[in-house]
C-alpha cells in the first residue's frame, strides 16, 4: 500500500476529471456524489493501509519516497512529482482523506438540488488532489503546487454561488479577496524557497533538512528563510496580519467551510512549519515571532468571536483562534502537540461546521443566531453532536480537544513563559464562553424564529457524518494521552512523530525541568476555568438574556470595536487597497503613461512635424529662387576656398 | 556541411500560399480561407519535421542552408536553427493557423488581402528566427512590419491609422540604429578577418573583441531596437494602442510572436556579440524590466477595456523575460525562453477569448459585462483557464517560466542582489489582482446588462482553436522537460559566450 500512495493523489484527480467533464451530462446526483465520495473513500483506505504497514516497520525504515517523474530539471534545480510517506505525511493524509470523505458524503445531502451539484463535487475532488500534493510532496516546489492549488479550489468554492450577494458585497468579492491575500503570503513562501535554494542548493526536503544539520549557515539566513516561510503560513492559515480573508470565506457553501476553511487547507501552514521544523529550530528569534503571532491571533480572534451573531462567522473566528494555538505550539517547539491539535481540531471543527450547515439547512438559509433558539427538540442529533463538539473545543476532559489544547498550553508554559500560558488560558476561557453562547442561543431557550420557518432534522446522509465526527471528537484525543497519565508508554502520538522532529528537538534543547505537579495543576486550572465559562454562558444567554444587551450597551465602544472586527478590513482598504488603485489609475496610467511617456513619444513626432513643416517652406517651386540660392551657394563656396588658402 | 532545405521550405511555404491566393477570385471567401489555412497548416507540419529531426544534445545551429547572395559584400542566404529559435519557430507555425481559424467569421471584408498579409507575416516571422546572417535578418525584420502595418491599419478599430503608424514608426526608429550597427560590425569584421561579413557565427568569434567602450554603443544600437519590440518600460506605449486597434488575429500574433522578437534578439545578438557591454548593462536593463513588471501590472489593473488590460499585462510578463535574460543563470535564461513560449500561449489565448466575446457584443468595456458565467459556461471556463495560466498557477505553464526566472535571478552573480527578485516577485501578487478582478467583473455576479441575454457560448470552431493551446498550457506546466530540453544546450551556450568570450588573435593584438 505504501508504494501506492500516489493513488491517493491521482484518484481525486480522476474524480475531478470525470465529474468536471461529464458531470453536466451525468446529471444524476447519486452517480456524481458516489463518484466524488468514492474516490476519496478509496484514497482513505489506501492511506489507512499505508499507515498500518508503516506502523509495522522499524522506525528507521518508515520513510518511503515514490517518484513518478521529473518535473523541473534545470541548472542546479531538480524536483520531481515525488510523494513521501512518513509519519507526518501519513497523519495529514489520514485527516484529509478521512474527514474529507465524511464531508463529501455529507455534501450529497447538503447540495441536493443545487444546479451546480456536479461542479461542486468536481471542485471538492480537485481540492483533495491539491491538498494531497501539498502534504505528500517530497520537495518545496511540489508542496507549493498543492499550496496554490488548494488556494485556487478555495477561490472557486468560496465563489461557488457566484451570482449571490454576501453581506455588503458579493461572494465573488470574498473569493477574490481570499486568493489575493493568499498570494501575498505565497510571495513570502516563494522568497523562502529561493533563499533555501541559494543556501542549500536544493529544494528537496531530505536534502535541505540533512544539510541544515551539517552545513554551517548563519543564524540570520535561517532567520530570513523561516520568516519568509512563515509569511506564507500566515496567509494560508489565516494568522495576523493576513487572516482577513477567512471570515469572508464563509460565503462558500458550508461543507466547504468545514473541509477547506476549518479541517484541512487552513492547517497547511501549520503542517509546513512542522515539516520545516529543523529550519525553524535554527532560528530561535523567528520561533518567538511565530509563538507571539499565534497567540495574538488566538486571542484577538476569540474576542471578536464573542460578539458575532452569524453562526458561521463565530465558527470562522474560532477557527482562526484555534489555528493561532497551533502556531503557538510551533513557536514554543511543541511540534507534535501542534499537529495533534490539527487532528483533533479537524474532527470537532468539521463537526461544528457540518452541524451549523444542518441548522442553516433546517432554517432555510437563516444564519443569525439571534433568530434561532430551542432547535434541540426539532433536530436532536444535530444538537447533541454539536454539543459534543462544543465540549471538545472548550477543552473538557476526556474529549479530544482537552488533550491537544492542554498539551499546547503546557508546552507554552514549560518551553515558553507564564505569560504565554496565561494568555493562552484566557483565550481558552473565551473559547468555551462563545462556543456555548452559540450552543445555547441556537439549540436551547426560547424559539426566536418566525412561523415561516419549519426546522427539521437533516436526512441520514447528513446526520451520519455528524455522528462519525462526534465519535472521533470524543475518542480522538486518546492517541495522545500525556505522559503524566499514561506513565511509561508515554504519549503515543508524540512517540509516533518523534523521529520527524528529533533534529529540531535536539537543536532546541528543552529540558523538562518542570514537575508533574505543575502540569496537573495548570490542567486543573484550565478545566475549571472552561467549565466556569460554560456555566457563565448558560447563565447569561439562557437565564438572563438581558445581561448580554445591557453589557453591550454599557461598553458600547468596546462592543462596536469587536462587532466591527477592530475595523481591520476598513484600515487595509483605506491604507493599502484604495491608494494602490487610486495611484495606479490617476498617477501611473493617466499621468505617467498617457501624459509623460506617451506624451513624449507623440511630442517627438509633433516636433518633427513642426520642423519639417517649417523646412518644407523652402521648397517653394519657384525656379528663380532656386537659381538664386544656387548662385549664392557657389559664391559662398568659392569665398570659403579662397579664404582658406 | 550539406545544405538542408527544410527551413527554406518553411520560409517559402506561406509565401507561396500568399501568392496562390492572388489567383483566387475575391468572391470565393471560403476557398481563400481554406487555401490560407492549408498552407499555414502545411508549414506547421514541416516545422514538426524540423522538431523531430533536431538534435537536442547539440548547442550548434542545425538544418543549415547557406549560399552566397550578394557577392561583393559577402552577404549570404544563411539559415539554421538552434534550441532557442526552434521553439519560437514552432510557436509561430502553431499560432498562425489557429489565428486564421479564429478569424473565420470576424474578418468579413477583404478576406483575400487579410489572408495574404497573414501568410506574408508568417514568412517574415519564420525568417527572423532562422536567419543567421545579419543582413538577411534585417530584411526579414523590416519586411515583417509591412503586413502587420496593413493588418492593423485596414482591419483595425476606430483609431487604427494612428495605431498602425505609431507601431510602424516606433519600430522603424529602433531598427535604423540597428542597421548602422550592423554595417559597423561588418566593417569591423573586415578589419580582423580581412573580408566583410554579416555571418553571425563568424561575428560571434570576432565581435567580442571589440573594445568595451564601443561595445557599449553597439549594445545600445541593437538593444534599443529590441527593447522597443519587447517592449521594455518606458518604450511600451505603442503596444496598448496597437493591441487595442488590431483585429484579434493581429493581436494574437503581435503578442504571441512579434514581442518575442525583441527578447529573441537580445539573446541571439546582444549577449553573445557584446558580452562586456551585456554585463555592464545587465543591472540597468533588469531594473527597467522589474519596473515594467510592477508598472505594467498596476496599470493593467485599472484598465476599463479588456484588450488594453491584456496588453499592459504583456508589459509585465515580458519584464519577467528580460529579467531572466539579464540574470544570466541557466535557470533564469531557460525560464526566459520557456516564458516566451508561455506568454505566446496564455496571452494568445486571452486575446482570442476577448475576440470571441467582442464578436458577439461589440464591446470590450469590462463594465458592460457581468454575470456571463451562466450564459456562456465554456467561455467562462476558458477565460478562467487562460487567466490562471497567465497568473502563474503551478501545474500550468506560466509558473514554470516565472519560477525559473525568479529562482535564477535570485542567485544571479551578475545582478548580485536579492532586490531584483523581491520586487519582481510582487508581480505574482499583482497578476492575480488584475486578472481575477477583471474575471470577477466580467464573468461573476448577476447579469445586469440586458443586451447580454441570449449570448451564445463558444461554437465548435472557437473551441477547436482553444483546445490545442490549452493542451500545451498543461503540458508545459506538468512536463516542461519536453521543451526545456530543446533549448537547454543553447541557453548554456549563450551564457558561456557571455562569460567566456572567444579569445581571438585580434584581442591579443589589441592588447599588445
Amino acid at each position: 500500500m505504501r508504494e501506492l500512495i500516489y493513488l491517493t493523489v491521482l484518484l481525486p484527480l480522476a474524480g475531478f476529471l470525470i465529474n468536471g467533464i461529464f458531470g453536466s451530462r451525468i446529471k444524476n446526483e447519486k452517480v456524481i456524489g458516489t463518484i466524488g465520495s468514492g474516490v476519496i473513500g478509496i484514497s482513505f483506505l489506501i492511506a489507512l493501509g499505508a499507515f498500518f504497514e508503516t506502523l509495522a516497520l522499524p522506525v528507521e525504515q518508515r520513510q518511503l519516497i515514490v517518484t513518478l517523474f521529473t518535473w523541473l530539471d534545470v541548472g542546479g534545480l531538480n524536483v520531481s512529482f515525488a510523494y513521501q510517506v512518513d509519519q507526518l505525511s501519513l497523519v495529514m493524509a489520514l485527516i484529509v482523506t478521512g474527514v474529507g470523505f465524511v464531508i463529501h458524503v455529507y455534501s450529497i445531502g447538503y447540495m441536493h438540488g443545487d444546479k451546480g451539484f456536479w461542479r461542486f463535487f468536481a471542485y471538492l475532488n480537485l481540492f483533495i488532489f491539491a491538498m494531497m500534493n501539498l502534504i505528500l510532496a517530497d520537495n518545496f516546489v511540489l508542496l507549493f503546487l498543492g499550496w496554490e492549488g488548494v488556494g485556487l479550489c478555495s477561490y472557486l468554492l468560496i465563489g461557488f454561488w457566484y451570482d449571490r450577494k454576501f453581506e455588503k458585497s458579493t461572494t465573488s468579492d470574498a473569493a477574490k479577496k481570499a486568493f489575493i491575500v493568499n498570494r501575498i503570503g505565497d510571495f513570502g513562501f516563494l522568497l523562502g524557497m529561493f533563499l533555501i535554494f541559494l543556501t542549500f542548493g536544493s529544494l528537496n526536503f531530505n536534502e535541505v533538512f540533512s544539510k541544515a544539520n551539517t552545513f554551517s549557515v548563519s543564524a540570520s539566513i535561517y532567520g530570513f528563510i523561516t520568516l519568509f516561510l512563515f509569511i506564507g503560513a500566515t496567509g494560508k492559515s489565516a494568522q495576523i496580519p493576513l487572516y482577513v480573508w477567512l471570515p469572508d470565506a464563509m460565503a462558500g457553501p458550508t461543507p466547504v467551510s468545514a473541509l477547506i476553511h476549518a479541517a484541512t487547507m487552513v492547517t497547511a501552514g501549520v503542517y509546513m512549519v512542522a515539516r520545516c521544523s529543523v529550519l525553524f529550530a535554527s532560528a530561535p528569534q523567528i520561533m518567538t515571532v511565530v509563538a507571539i503571532i499565534g497567540l495574538m491571533t488566538a486571542f484577538f480572534a476569540a474576542t471578536i468571536g464573542i460578539v458575532q451573531n452569524d453562526i458561521k462567522k463565530v465558527l470562522a473566528y474560532s477557527t482562526i483562534s484555534q489555528l493561532g494555538y497551533m502556531f503557538l505550539a510551533m513557536g514554543v517547539g511543541a511540534f507534535s502537540a501542534g499537529i495533534f491539535h490539527v487532528m483533533t481540531h479537524a474532527f470537532f471543527k468539521a463537526l461544528l461546521f457540518l452541524g451549523a450547515g444542518s441548522v442553516i439547512h433546517a432554517m432555510h438559509e437563516e444564519q443569525d443566531i439571534q433568530r434561532y433558539g430551542g432547535l434541540k427538540k426539532y433536530m436532536p442529533q444535530t444538537a447533541i453532536t454539536f454539543l459534543i463538539a462544543a465540549l471538545a473545543i472548550s477543552g473538557i476532559p476526556p474529549l479530544s480537544g482537552f488533550f491537544s489544547k492542554d498539551e499546547i498550553l503546557w508546552y507554552s508554559f514549560s518551553n515558553g513563559s507564564f505569560i504565554l500560558w496565561l494568555v493562552g488560558v484566557i483565550t481558552a476561557l473565551m473559547t468555551a464562553f462563545y462556543m456555548f453562547r452559540l450552543y445555547f442561543l441556537t439549540f436551547e431557550g426560547k424559539e426566536r424564529f418566525g412561523h415561516d420557518k419549519h426546522p427539521h432534522e437533516s436526512p441520514k446522509v447528513m446526520t451520519i457524518p455528524l455522528i462519525i465526527l462526534a465519535v472521533l471528537s470524543v475518542i480522538g484525543g486518546f492517541v495522545g494521552i500525556p505522559e503524566v497519565f499514561s506513565g511509561e508508554h508515554g504519549n503515543q502520538f508524540h512517540n509516533w512523530l518523534a523521529p520527524i522532529f528529533k533534529d529540531a528537538d535536539r537543536k532546541l534543547m528543552h529540558f523538562g525541568l518542570h514537575s508533574h505537579f505543575e502540569e496537573i495543576l495548570l490542567m486543573v486550572i484550565s478545566v475549571i476555568g472552561a467549565s466556569a465559562s460554560i456555566l457563565l454562558a448558560r447563565y447569561i444567554y439562557l437565564k438572563k438574556p438581558e445581561i448580554a444587551s445591557r453589557t453591550a450597551s454599557r461598553f458600547k465602544g468596546v462592543y462596536n470595536l469587536l462587532w466591527n472586527k477592530y475595523f481591520i478590513d476598513e484600515i487595509y482598504d483605506a491604507v493599502i487597497v484604495s491608494p494602490t488603485v487610486m495611484i495606479s489609475k490617476n498617477v501611473l496610467w493617466k499621468i505617467a503613461d498617457n501624459r509623460i511617456i506617451d506624451g513624449t513619444v507623440n511630442g517627438v513626432a509633433k516636433l518633427i512635424e513642426i520642423l519639417s513643416a517649417t523646412i518644407r517652406k523652402v521648397q517653394t517651386g519657384v525656379a528663380q529662387l532656386y537659381a538664386l540660392v544656387m548662385v549664392l551657394g557657389i559664391a559662398a563656396a568659392l569665398l570659403w576656398i579662397i579664404l582658406s588658402f | 556541411m550539406e545544405n538542408n532545405f527544410l527551413l527554406t521550405y518553411l520560409i517559402l511555404l506561406p509565401l507561396i500560399g500568399a501568392f496562390a491566393l492572388l489567383f483566387i477570385s475575391q468572391e470565393k471567401a471560403s476557398a481563400i480561407r481554406f487555401t490560407g489555412l492549408t498552407f499555414s497548416a502545411l508549414t506547421f507540419v514541416v516545422s514538426l519535421f524540423v522538431y523531430f529531426g533536431f538534435d537536442h544534445s547539440s548547442p550548434d545551429f542545425q538544418f543549415i542552408h547557406k549560399f552566397e547572395w550578394i557577392k561583393g559584400l559577402n552577404v549570404y542566404y544563411f539559415v539554421g536553427v538552434d534550441g532557442l529559435s526552434l521553439l519560437l519557430v514552432l510557436l509561430t507555425t502553431f499560432l498562425t493557423p489557429l489565428t486564421l481559424i479564429s478569424s473565420w467569421s470576424s474578418i468579413e471584408h477583404k478576406i483575400k488581402e487579410f489572408t495574404f498579409f497573414m501568410l506574408l507575416l508568417e514568412t517574415g516571422m519564420i525568417g527572423v528566427f532562422v536567419s543567421l546572417d545579419l543582413f538577411l535578418f534585417y530584411i526579414f525584420w523590416e519586411a515583417m512590419l509591412i503586413p502587420m502595418y496593413f493588418i492593423i491599419g485596414i482591419w483595425g478599430g476606430k483609431e487604427r491609422i494612428y495605431a498602425a503608424i505609431k507601431f510602424f514608426l516606433y519600430t522603424m526608429f529602433g531598427s535604423l540604429l540597428m542597421l548602422v550597427a550592423i554595417v559597423w560590425l561588418a566593417v569591423f569584421a573586415s578589419g580582423s578577418l580581412g573580408y566583410f561579413t554579416t555571418d553571425i557565427t563568424q561575428l560571434y568569434q570576432v565581435a567580442p573583441t571589440i573594445t568595451r567602450d564601443i561595445q557599449l554603443w553597439m549594445f545600445l544600437a541593437f538593444g534599443l531596437s529590441f527593447a522597443i519590440k519587447v517592449p521594455l518600460f518606458p518604450l511600451h506605449t505603442w503596444l496598448p494602442d496597437a493591441h487595442v486597434q488590431a483585429p484579434t488575429a493581429g493581436s494574437v500574433i503581435l503578442a504571441g510572436v512579434l514581442l518575442k522578437m525583441g527578447t529573441y534578439g537580445l539573446l541571439r545578438f546582444n549577449l553573445p556579440l557584446f558580452p562586456d557591454a551585456s554585463l555592464y548593462f545587465a543591472p540597468f536593463f533588469s531594473i527597467l524590466a522589474v519596473i515594467g513588471i510592477i508598472y505594467g501590472a498596476l496599470v493593467a489593473m485599472v484598465q476599463t477595456d479588456m484588450k488594453k488590460l491584456v496588453a499592459y499585462s504583456s508589459v509585465s510578463h515580458l519584464g519577467f523575460v528580460v529579467l531572466g535574460i539579464f540574470a544570466m543563470t541557466q535557470e533564469s535564461v531557460q525560464g526566459a525562453v520557456i516564458q516566451m513560449i508561455n506568454h505566446g500561449l496564455s496571452t494568445g489565448a486571452l486575446f482570442l477569448l476577448v475576440g470571441v466575446i467582442y464578436e458577439r457584443t461589440h464591446t470590450r468595456e469590462i463594465a458592460d459585462y457581468g454575470g456571463i458565467a451562466k450564459l456562456v459556461p465554456f467561455f467562462a471556463f476558458s477565460l478562467m483557464f487562460a487567466s490562471l495560466s497567465s497568473i502563474g498557477l503551478p501545474g500550468l505553464n506560466g509558473f514554470v517560466g516565472e519560477f525559473l526566472i525568479l529562482i535564477g535571478s535570485f542567485r544571479s552573480g551578475v545582478l548580485n542582489s536579492w532586490w531584483f527578485t523581491v520586487f519582481a516577485a510582487t508581480g505574482v501578487i499583482f497578476a492575480a489582482v488584475y486578472l481575477l478582478w477583471m474575471y470577477q467583473r466580467v464573468v461573476f455576479g448577476e447579469v445586469k446588462n440586458p443586451s447580454l441575454n441570449g449570448l451564445k457560448d463558444m461554437n465548435a470552431r472557437e473551441i477547436f482553436v482553444m483546445i490545442p493551446i490549452f493542451i500545451f498550457i498543461l503540458w508545459i506546466g506538468i512536463y516542461p522537460s519536453t521543451f526545456l530540453k530543446v533549448s537547454e544546450k543553447t541557453s548554456a551556450k549563450i551564457i558561456h559566450q557571455v562569460f567566456n568570450p572567444v579569445q581571438t588573435a585580434e584581442k591579443l593584438i589589441n592588447k599588445r
